[in-house]
């Protein structure tokens, strides 16, 4: 029986890692990640679940800990932030390259420095070369959904890689929202039984992770770029298996209001919430806005958008991470990277913003619609202007004067 | 005995290399025989062993099987000719000639 | 939107603000509502200030942002006053409710003459008559569950006390502290 419930984003995650049952969860504490470990940790304490949670000293440990367990034949999780995913950050390639498919849940918090603890995209951004797929949640509910369904993509026979569940810290991680959660039969049946297809425990001995020379290490990664590519289709199986069994449709991407839509925001995470309701507002005023939702940003779906981007006059991409090529945020480049090869003729404009958890409100999303409104108008303002923007950042020291 | 694993070789396509770079068999430096670097080869004085067994763990290439508890002949596989066998042999039962 | 009700809380650090906003977000989810509970983040010290927030809606929420225009302010610690910005979006039409034991005018002054209702809880006396200790975010909680029109009195007695009673089970007396905190407040609110 589903139940509904009123659960923080982490509580949501945690209790998803109770029903999976996993059998080795190595964590180390960071804010705004550490009530998971913190909540799982109770439930084993309890004898809830048969995992075995190991502490361990640093996050490089956690990951190499998950590299360990994983390679061993055992379904292994874990969570962290920022700094801690930066921390592990030699240990993410290792686990992809070692094709294990360790379940990370990554609430997303800025990098340091300057510090910070508040949410930004930077730290699973700034992960999105290492080989694992990413996901992103828009709230419990979708964090919720996605570990779920996360463990069945990596473990999938064409796919084989490390998942990485993220969601936004403090946002939807510490904010108690209404969710409907499964019973943990629903759960076990839908995740089932690992069965590794590579285990130091299998009957067969077997190396993992040897020396390989220049004569191997290019086929390697054309390997591991195949199950990439792979896990695009397995991400849309998962995904309709999983609204079968809930009634809640998961793809590559949601698309709100794109049909007749004259101008798309491209968009991930929470802010897509504050999004719908700018969208309802300019809608009501006959002006036709709609939204592209990146659920999973590694594979990027470069297909989807296209496809989603066909009829559109002007299209912002916001991004919540900055890359600092001093040309454009990370999603903006995949963004434009695919627009070259399906529709180059698209007036775009890239909108780095929410950096350091800066409030985003529905009067900052009505803007950016005005904004490629306006400027779309005229499409000399492509070549004229520079797409590459700041959002909500102080231009001025006279309060008063910004957006 | 230990059957060679079967390795990927140089002409192997992205296809058909091992999944993680995964080896399959393991422990498979044992059929990759590196001995034929030896400028100075040992050798072992059977009557003069006390098999004191100092020599064995002290063998950086594990040349020095054990059977039975007791040294035996150098696998010379693996054997790079460095002496320290020779070395730490309390009664010399370890000389090292040139290798030819 | 126009169903969505819109709550901002005041508190310092250690007060039980953060609880109280969560457990608002738990009652409001009892009657089939849709919720929001979420506290503000930052340097964080016994005694320093804290605000959280509340949405509470008959349509699904999927707004993520902080809120600017709150209908209901809660001032767990009325020292704040002057030391926050607690009118920060306030028109003069919302409500606030205010943990004190002065009367209406003197606070009125010290809000800037707002214009808007003003409840006052001495959730000091209260806690300190009931649970034995200053701690007044059980006596504010049952003021703004009261406030946004939740549920009956004792629909919200009832609610507390299976609440209560899973939170601190065992422990009795915590439980009728608490609960006793809640059946005052809802007298002295009434009269």
């Amino acid at each position: 029986m589903n139940r509904k419930s009123c659960l923080s984003g982490n509580e949501a995650v945690a209790y998803a890692m109770k029903q999976i049952n996993p059998d080795v969860v190595p964590a180390f504490p960071i804010t705004p990640s550490t009530e998971i470990p913190m909540k799982f940790s109770s439930y084993v304490a309890d004898g809830l679940v048969d995992t075995e949670f190991v502490a361990v000293e640093s996050e490089h440990s956690a990951m190499s800990a998950c590299i360990g367990s994983q390679a061993a034949g055992a379904r292994t999780m874990s969570a962290t932030s920022a700094n801690g995913l930066a921390l592990m950050w030699e240990m993410l390639y290792i686990a992809s390259s070692f094709r294990l498919p360790i379940i990370l849940c990554c609430v997303n918090r800025a990098l340091s420095g300057p510090i910070n603890i508040n949410n930004d995209h930077g730290d699973s951004m700034g992960a999105r070369d290492a080989g694992w797929i990413q996901i992103y949640s828009e709230n419990n509910q979708e964090a919720y959904d996605n570990l779920i369904q996360a463990v069945r993509i990596g473990e999938h026979s064409e796919v084989q890689l490390p998942v990485m569940v993220c969601q936004d810290g403090f946002i939807t991680s510490h904010a108690v929202e209404n969710i409907e959660l499964l019973d943990d039969m629903t759960v076990k049946d839908f995740v089932g039984t690992y069965r590794p297809v590579n285990s130091l425990l299998g009957n067969e001995s077997i190396a993992m992770g040897p020396y390989e020379s220049a004569d191997f290490y290019i086929e390697h990664k054309r390997q591991q770029a195949e199950a990439i590519i792979n896990a695009v289709q397995v991400v849309a199986e998962i995904g309709t298996l999983y609204a079968e069994l809930t009634g809640r449709p998961y793809g590559l991407i949601e698309k709100v209001s794109m049909d007749d839509a004259d101008y798309a925001l491209v968009v991930i995470g929470s802010t897509a919430g504050t999004s719908r309701a700018a969208i309802r507002i300019l809608r009501a005023e006959g002006i036709k806005v709609g939204m592209i939702k990146i659920r999973v940003y590694r594979p990027f779906p470069e297909a989807e958008v296209a496809a989603a981007l066909e009829g559109v006059t002007a299209a912002a991409v916001l991004d919540k991470a900055e890359g600092l090529s001093g040309t454009g945020g990370p999603l903006y480049a995949d963004v434009c990277t695919t627009l070259h090869r399906h529709r180059n003729n698209l007036f775009t404009r890239n909108f780095v913003y929410g950096l350091g958890g800066r409030d985003v409100k529905v009067s900052d999303i009505i803007y950016v619609f005005r904004e490629i409104a306006r400027e779309s108008a005229d499409p000399g303002n492509m070549q004229r202007m520079i797409p590459y923007r700041y959002l909500g950042v102080r231009e001025n020291t006279h309060p008063g004067e910004q957006t | 005995m230990k059957r060679k694993p079967a390795l990927p070789g140089p002409t192997d396509s992205w296809r058909e290399i091992t999944p993680g770079g995964t080896i399959r068999g393991g422990a498979s430096a044992v059929f990759f025989k590196t001995g034929d670097w030896r400028t100075w080869r040992p050798v072992w004085n059977q009557e003069a062993c006390r098999q004191c067994l100092l020599c064995f763990p002290v063998c950086p290439d594990s040349s020095i099987p054990l059977a039975e508890g007791k040294r035996t002949d150098f696998n010379f596989n693996h054997c790079k000719g460095c002496g320290i066998c020779a070395e730490i042999c309390p009664v010399h039962a370890i000389s090292m000639i040139k290798e030819r | 939107m126009n169903s969505t009700i819109e709550i901002r809380w005041h508190g310092r650090g250690g007060q039980g603000t953060k609880t109280a906003s969560l457990l608002l977000a738990d009652v409001a989810f009892h009657t089939g509502k849709y919720v929001q509970g979420f506290p503000e983040y930052g340097p964080e010290r016994m005694g320093a200030p804290i605000t959280a927030y509340n949405r509470i809606s008959d349509e699904p929420i999927t707004i993520h942002s902080n809120i600017d225009k709150p209908d209901i302010v809660v001032i767990v610690d009325e020292t704040l006053i002057g030391a926050v910005p607690v009118r920060a979006g306030l028109k003069g039409r919302e409500t606030i409710l205010i943990n004190s034991s002065r009367d209406v005018e003197t606070l009125r002054r010290s809000l800037n003459g707002f214009s808007g209702e003003l409840f006052i809880v001495d959730g000091r006396r209260i806690s300190e008559e009931t649970i034995g200790a200053n701690f007044p975010n059980i006596p504010m909680l049952t003021a703004v569950a009261k406030a946004c029109g939740l549920m009956t009195d004792s629909e919200f007695v009832e609610f507390m006390k299976e609440s209560l009673g899973r939170k601190f089970s065992g422990k009795t007396q915590i439980i009728e502290g608490n609960l006793q905190a809640v059946i005052q407040t809802l007298e002295e609110l009434r009269s």
